[in-house]
């Protein structure tokens, strides 16, 4: 039996299934789904209100986003600055150009330390590096603190939200994961009664811990200052309580200004958990003597980013503050939750990095895991425009796959290309008309309706009727009516 | 006033009610209408696909059929959200300069149907009779890409015996995404039950919108499941008079 939240997944984009079949396999999984859809309703509900509340919400938004293109921009400019600025506050700061590299210096830093153990702040991107899996193999024990990291840890799990972590997993279903791991065997459902099993769990590493591992919402460069937000006092601990702190952070996180983040947290909180102000939002400058972490160093991942930053029209997708505002309005993800995108990134954003972040040699199928509705780019508190940016990546796809061989008789290919030829010519057009009219009479009921159709139009029949091809097309009423009115 | 019907090529095969309709409305309306025969596609399944190139062809077609009209009205926003949204990118990227200038001074031209009404002959009431309790989808083209706001329910107000039903979630998506219902069939198909249940809830009699490929996708499952609610466009409400109600339910219905 497979305990609750343990599906065996892959979050490893090199090696995920295409979406249509992981998407499939949590379409399948009623509990999941469920879980997703009343979590995300909580957070979407809340958002709405505070979101009206803010008259000033698009100005917020636009200011927001001319925040962050200036940022990536000049990131070169303001990366050296906050390089200056946190090593004169006594901080240290490493450059990491891939995951191995970002990996291999944190276990530099943390064997340097002797540390055999670390506890860990929820950071998406040491999930993106995989670096829990390297650091235990390499013998250090990694203790994730955020609740829903510890549920995830503890059950085994993987992430499927990059705010609420945890979200497809509901309560009585952490309590089995808790009572099991625990030994807690009398442990009730009641959310206070969880809390308190895993403050109890890890006040001790709080206390015993002496190295910390966090990521950052943003750096900020004039300062040399790091920033993290968060809801549970956790990170806090995290942050003030260790000898040693080692942050690792995506290098398009840093803002210009200190006056930045008056922009960023209004719109942040709001979107992202639906609150006016997150409860901690911590800020520190290097090191002070004698308060907190007399170590601190950060590790600046670059990990394709620049690679992205380089493509005019890509380039806008390294504007995100994670918020998961995409993905708590996508009615994609409503559906599948996160696992099936096969990415610590899911959702609209992450169907527009992941695939980035791969040099497009993997999660192909993403870019199409969306309705292009629209409702992710009318949400994104820095006005990305995930629509066109998942359109430029579906183009190079196409562009890819059609050299391939194999893809010269793919029923999709063929049905495109043939469509343009029909579409080239008004002749073209209306004999595909009537030949399709001739096709299709064959699979038409007596009532005038198409109910299962083959190949390709089967993936419409399976769940949809198609109304049967009328008798006249319009253009050919209006030959009859033109000349009626004539 | 003088304007070029572009039927789109789905509504030409699959929806010639549609194009009736919106002749018989504007038409009324003192529109003079004109049909370019050679009209086909605006480019938006391939362009949706990621074939950039086959789509620039055919927008670019339509540039060439359509730069010396008065108006285009196209009773299909997601047809118009393509060539407002995508033509650009798609000219900058291919095309040259005297497309991109042609394409400049035709797009403000280019009038979604509840925009032409609105915003070109600057009327609410059309002199519709509807009796009818309706539920209207505010399709994501519509809302979001076209952003028509209160245009399709100010038209709807004025439409006498109309009973407007109120949706949950109004403007989530149905599911239906072009290739996407082809490409990702079983997420779409679920997409389109939760969609399927906002719309049953109402109660109402017909669910219309003013993008037919929504209607097709709701339509279908709607026979499907014999749900007992029919889908009509937004055009043959606004088209149906007092005298013709009965024959235009019957086409309708059909």
């Amino acid at each position: 039996m497979t305990h609750a939240g343990s599906e065996r997944v892959s979050l490893d984009p090199r090696f995920a299934p295409p979406f249509p079949e992981a998407a499939l396999i949590m379409l399948r999984n009623p509990q999941l789904r469920k879980n997703v859809g009343h979590a995300i309703d909580v957070i979407q509900t809340k958002r709405g209100k505070l979101v009206v509340e803010k008259t000033d919400w698009q100005e917020l938004r636009s200011a927001a986003s001319a925040i962050r293109v200036h940022a990536l921009e000049n990131l070169g400019v303001y990366l050296e600055e906050f390089e200056a600025r946190c090593t004169a506050a006594g901080g240290h700061v490493h450059w990491a150009a891939d995951a191995a590299e970002a990996r291999q210096i944190i276990l530099d830093l943390l064997r340097e330390e002797n540390a055999s153990e670390v506890i860990k702040i929820k950071t998406m991107t040491s999930a993106e590096i995989q670096l829990n899996p390297f650091l235990q193999a390499a013998g250090v024990n990694v203790y994730e603190t955020d609740l829903a990291e510890i549920i995830l840890q503890l059950g085994e799990g993987e992430p499927s939200h990059i705010v609420v972590p945890a979200l497809h997993i509901n309560r009585s279903q952490v309590r089995e994961i808790f009572a099991r791991t625990m030994g807690l065997k009398n442990l009730s459902d009641d959310p206070k009664e969880l809390t308190n099993a895993a403050r109890t769990y890890l006040r001790q590493k709080f206390l015993t811990v002496p190295t910390a591992i966090s990521g950052a919402n943003f750096l900020i460069a004039e300062s040399g200052t790091v920033s993290v937000v968060e809801s549970e006092g956790n990170g806090r601990m995290c942050l003030t309580l260790p000898r040693t702190l080692i942050s690792l952070v995506g290098i398009e996180k840093v803002l210009p200004r200190f006056q930045d983040l008056e922009v960023m947290l209004q719109l942040l909180a709001r979107s992202a958990t639906g609150e006016r102000m997150n409860p901690y939002t911590s800020l520190w400058t290097g090191v002070s003597p004698g308060d907190g972490p007399q170590k601190f160093h950060v590790v600046l991942l670059d990990n394709g980013r620049s690679r992205i930053l380089a493509k005019t029209k890509e380039r806008q997708t390294l504007k995100c503050i994670r918020c998961a505002a995409c993905m708590n309005t996508c009615p994609v993800y409503r559906q599948t939750g996160g696992h099936a995108y096969g990415s610590v990134y899911p959702g609209p954003i992450g169907a527009i990095l992941t695939p980035q972040l791969m040099q497009m040699k993997y999660a192909q199928t993403l870019p199409y895991a969306s309705s292009l509705c629209g409702a992710c780019y009318e949400v994104c508190p820095v006005k990305i425009n995930i629509p066109e940016v998942l359109l430029e990546l579906r183009s190079q796809v196409v562009n890819q796959e059609r050299k391939q061989a194999g893809r010269f008789f793919d029923l999709m290919y063929l049905g495109l290309r043939i469509a343009n030829l029909i579409f080239a010519t008004a002749w073209g057009f209306h004999a595909a008309q009537r030949m399709g009219r001739i096709g299709l009479r064959f699979f038409t009921s007596k009532d005038g309706w198409i109910h299962s159709l083959p190949s390709l139009g089967a993936k419409w029949t399976q769940t949809r009727d198609l109304r049967g091809l009328p008798k006249q097309t319009f253009h050919q009423w209006w030959a009859t009516h033109a000349k009626e009115e004539k | 006033m003088r304007a070029s019907l572009f039927i789109t090529c789905y509504n030409d095969t699959l929806f010639p009610e549609i194009g009736r309709a919106v002749v018989r409305l504007l038409e009324r309306l003192g529109v003079t209408l004109d049909f370019h025969p050679r009209q086909t596609c605006c480019g938006q399944m391939h362009a949706n696909t990621g074939f950039r190139g086959e789509a620039f062809s055919q927008a670019k077609r339509f540039v060439r059929l359509y730069q010396d009209s008065e108006n285009v009205v196209i009773p299909s926003s997601s047809c118009v959200a393509m060539i407002r949204d995508q033509y650009p990118g798609i000219f900058a990227e291919l095309g040259n300069e005297s497309l991109h200038k042609d394409f400049a001074a035709l797009v403000p031209r280019v009038y979604e149907l509840s925009e032409f009404l609105i915003d070109k002959l600057g009327v609410e009431d059309v002199g519709a009779t509807f009796t009818h309790r309706v539920v209207y989808h505010a399709s994501c083209h519509g809302v979001r890409a076209l952003q028509l706001g209160e245009r399709p329910y100010k038209l709807m107000a004025k439409v006498r015996g109309l009973d407007l039903a109120t949706m949950a979630n109004v403007d989530r998506c149905c599911g239906f995404g072009g290739t996407f219902s082809v490409k990702n069939a079983e997420v779409s198909s679920a997409m389109l039950t939760a969609k399927l249940q906002d719309v049953l809830a109402t109660k109402a009699e017909y669910c219309t919108a003013l993008d037919n490929s929504c209607l097709m996708h709701l339509g279908g499952a709607m026979h499907r499941e014999y749900a007992g609610m029919k889908t009509i466009h937004l055009a043959q409400i606004l088209a149906s008079t007092e005298a013709d109600s009965e024959d235009n339910r019957t086409e309708a219905a059909q």
